[in-house]
């Protein structure tokens, strides 16, 4: 009868214990959400107040109403009765951080490298995994071998590198070497072996299709998934991209967004606390509204990337 | 019974469909990857600044490691490149310890099937934004909430809530790095708990309703079960991230004052884009570059080799001495004349 009792009885307060136990764990990701959130906010809260106001009183929670003054500083269209030091300070901001222009030049390296990635790397992947040849497992391994190697590593032979072959102040340095990403071969050929069946190539051979074709009108279609996860990594990598963009990239006119926020932090004087936040808000604003439109997509990439072994 | 067709397709070699696929990324890859590495390594045999053209043999090497050498401060470069090396150790560490704790603690929260939690979805989003942002925009909006004097936002709350003078958030030596530490974190948890959640979720799920039932809490299902299995991915994760401190860059290097970075912060990517980075060719430092470059890739190089060789499949390995010794122990009867075949 004992050993029955001891049995039968249920946990002590098991249900009680498990909500209590969630309860803690929401208000932890409660406050770290808060801790992700709320620089954010302030930022943007921030950049909505004038320096004056903001040299009264720094520590403010709400909007204020000088958005439209900022902004005009920022484009350097101020109204005509401007005192000499804010159209000193205005003239500084828009030669440091030209938004449209630095928006530009960001996408257009941005979007030819990712370009560049997804394709190259779907081809070298097709190659690798299609094709039997004699140098395959060789290139296979020499691709995993070489895919943790850190840019800084190489970064002092490929500046010298450019400054001889007149690439510096040019794009091509930045969205060429785009085409070899051993990375991101690494996780297409991996996708391929899962989820790409040998005997298409084939149906596709006998039905008289070319190889270039097969590749471009059947595995491609078929690679969209991994396609769109790279491509989404590859963007946001090369948007956010500031130490080889800022060692080639030394004229004023080709500066991406990141170097023209280093170059509003490097300010030493003439600085108006309202403008900067308003600087930082607008190369914060584009990528995280991208994100929170194809978050579902990242995380789940994140989540497939980290599948190794 | 194949085809004609299909017989004719077997006998075609398409090898050279296979290189020609493969071509352009070694092409390119050679070009902009593999020589510039060459180059680094030929540039940090060879003098720095307007001596750049003459060769100097080891002494970068013995410079920066030393302090011996010929050149003019010698001691002063060596100096500055083993507080960067010791810098980029205290700075990955200090970010590394929080970070895979609270993605360890989060992964297993939001992987427990027991634990209701509302709103899952939205906290990892949340929780992986800041990894998202460009890191030289994290570094400008802490420096802009929190600069040193009472004009900025934090230290501007803070001493309405009653403290008396401003903390030194960017000049004080240990208070930057604190907040370096912290920025670190608060952009990197996020993904580290993703990929923890995919490793625990690729345990099998009924190790844990065994465990339920024999009234294992959930202290011992961690450690027994979910840390274990874990260990091929804890491992690369350690890994990655050692890698990724090593390249820490972005974030030391823009979180300053004024036009120069902070010294207190300087990393050993910070010191090496510092150095060929400086003004014209002729007034770089290639050679210190170099070698700093080549050291790191020495270290880069001996961690890759730790991932392969923990995370090499282990029971294949096993098997194959077990066959092995099978073999041998086969062998030696044979000899000994015990066994007729």
């Amino acid at each position: 009868m004992s050993l029955k009792s001891d049995y039968g009885q249920p946990k002590e307060n098991y249900h009680a214990k498990i909500i209590a136990k969630s309860a803690v764990i929401f208000a932890v990701c409660v406050l770290l959400t808060l801790i992700c959130l709320v620089p954010i906010y302030i930022l943007i809260v921030n950049s909505t107040h004038n320096s004056m106001d903001l040299a009264q009183n720094p520590s403010r929670f709400w909007f204020g109403s000088s958005l439209g003054a900022n902004f005009r500083t920022l484009m350097n269209n101020l109204p005509s009765d401007a005192t000499k030091t804010m159209k000193r300070v205005a003239t500084q901001y828009h030669n440091a951080f030209n938004v449209g222009q630095g928006y530009m030049n960001s996408l257009i390296i941005a979007g030819c490298t990712t370009f560049l990635t997804v394709f190259f790397s779907a081809m070298t992947a097709y190659g690798l995994t299609v094709y039997e040849f004699k140098l395959n497992s060789a290139a296979y391994t020499f691709i995993i071998a070489v895919m943790m190697i850190p840019v800084q590593v190489s970064s002092a032979g490929f500046v010298r590198f450019m400054y001889s072959l007149h690439l510096i102040n040019n794009f091509i340095p930045l969205i060429v070497p785009a085409i070899a990403a051993p990375a991101v071969i690494f996780f297409m050929v991996s996708y391929m072996k899962s989820s790409f069946p040998l005997d298409i190539v084939e149906a596709s051979r006998i039905d008289g299709c070319g190889e270039f074709r097969t590749f471009l009108t059947i595995a491609i279609p078929m690679m969209k998934p991994a396609i769109a996860v790279q491509g989404i990594f590859a963007f946001v990598a090369n948007w956010n991209n500031y130490y080889t963009q800022n060692m080639i990239l030394k004229n004023e006119k080709l500066s991406t967004v990141p170097i023209m926020v280093s170059k509003v932090l490097a300010f030493d004087k003439n600085i108006d606390n309202g403008v900067n936040f308003l600087c930082v808000t607008l190369s914060i604003l584009p990528i995280v509204v991208v994100y929170f439109i194809l978050s579902k997509f990242i995380i789940a990439g994140v989540a497939l990337g980290g599948v190794k072994e | 019974m194949a085809s004609a067709a299909q017989r004719r397709i077997k006998s075609i070699s398409y090898a050279k469909y296979g290189y020609m696929f493969i071509a352009p990324f070694f092409l390119v890859y050679c070009f902009f990857q593999v020589w510039p590495l060459i180059y680094t390594f030929i540039l940090s045999f060879k003098g720095n600044q307007a001596a750049s053209a003459n060769w100097v043999g080891f002494e970068n090497y013995s410079t920066i490691l030393f302090g011996q050498g010929s050149a003019a401060g010698a001691q002063a470069t060596h100096q500055e490149f083993a507080k960067a090396l010791g810098n980029t150790f205290i700075l990955w560490f200090g970010n590394f310890i929080p970070q895979i704790l609270l993605s360890l603690l989060l992964a297993v929260w939001f992987t427990d099937a027991k634990v209701k939690l509302p709103g899952k979805g939205f906290f990892k989003i949340v929780m992986y934004m800041p990894n998202i942002i460009t890191a030289a925009s994290v570094a400008a909006l802490y420096v802009n909430l929190f600069g040193d004097s009472k004009y900025y936002f934090i230290n501007a709350t803070l001493m309405k809530m009653g403290m008396a003078e401003p903390i030194q958030f960017i000049s004080g030596e240990w208070n930057a790095k604190f907040m370096v530490m912290f920025i670190q974190t608060w952009l990197w948890f996020g993904n580290t708990m993703i990929m923890l959640m995919s490793g625990i979720m690729g345990i099998n799920p009924s190790l844990f309703e065994a465990a339920d039932i024999d009234g294992a809490n959930s202290g011992q299902q961690f450690f027994k079960i979910t840390l274990p299995l874990l260990q091929p991915i804890m491992v690369y994760t350690l890994v990655t991230s050692m890698i990724g401190g090593l390249q820490m860059f972005d974030i030391p290097y823009l979180y300053h004052n004024g036009a120069q970075f902070s010294k207190h912060l300087e990393t050993v990517a910070v010191y090496i884009y510092y150095n060929f980075n400086k003004g014209t060719v002729d007034q770089a430092n290639y050679g210190y570059a170099g070698a700093a470059s080549i050291i790191i890739f020495a270290i880069t190089a001996c961690l890759g080799a730790i991932t392969f060789y923990m995370n090499r499949d282990k029971d294949a390995i096993a098997k194959k001495k077990q066959r092995k010794k099978a073999e041998k122990q086969y062998k030696a009867k044979m000899k000994q004349g015990g066994l007729t075949l």
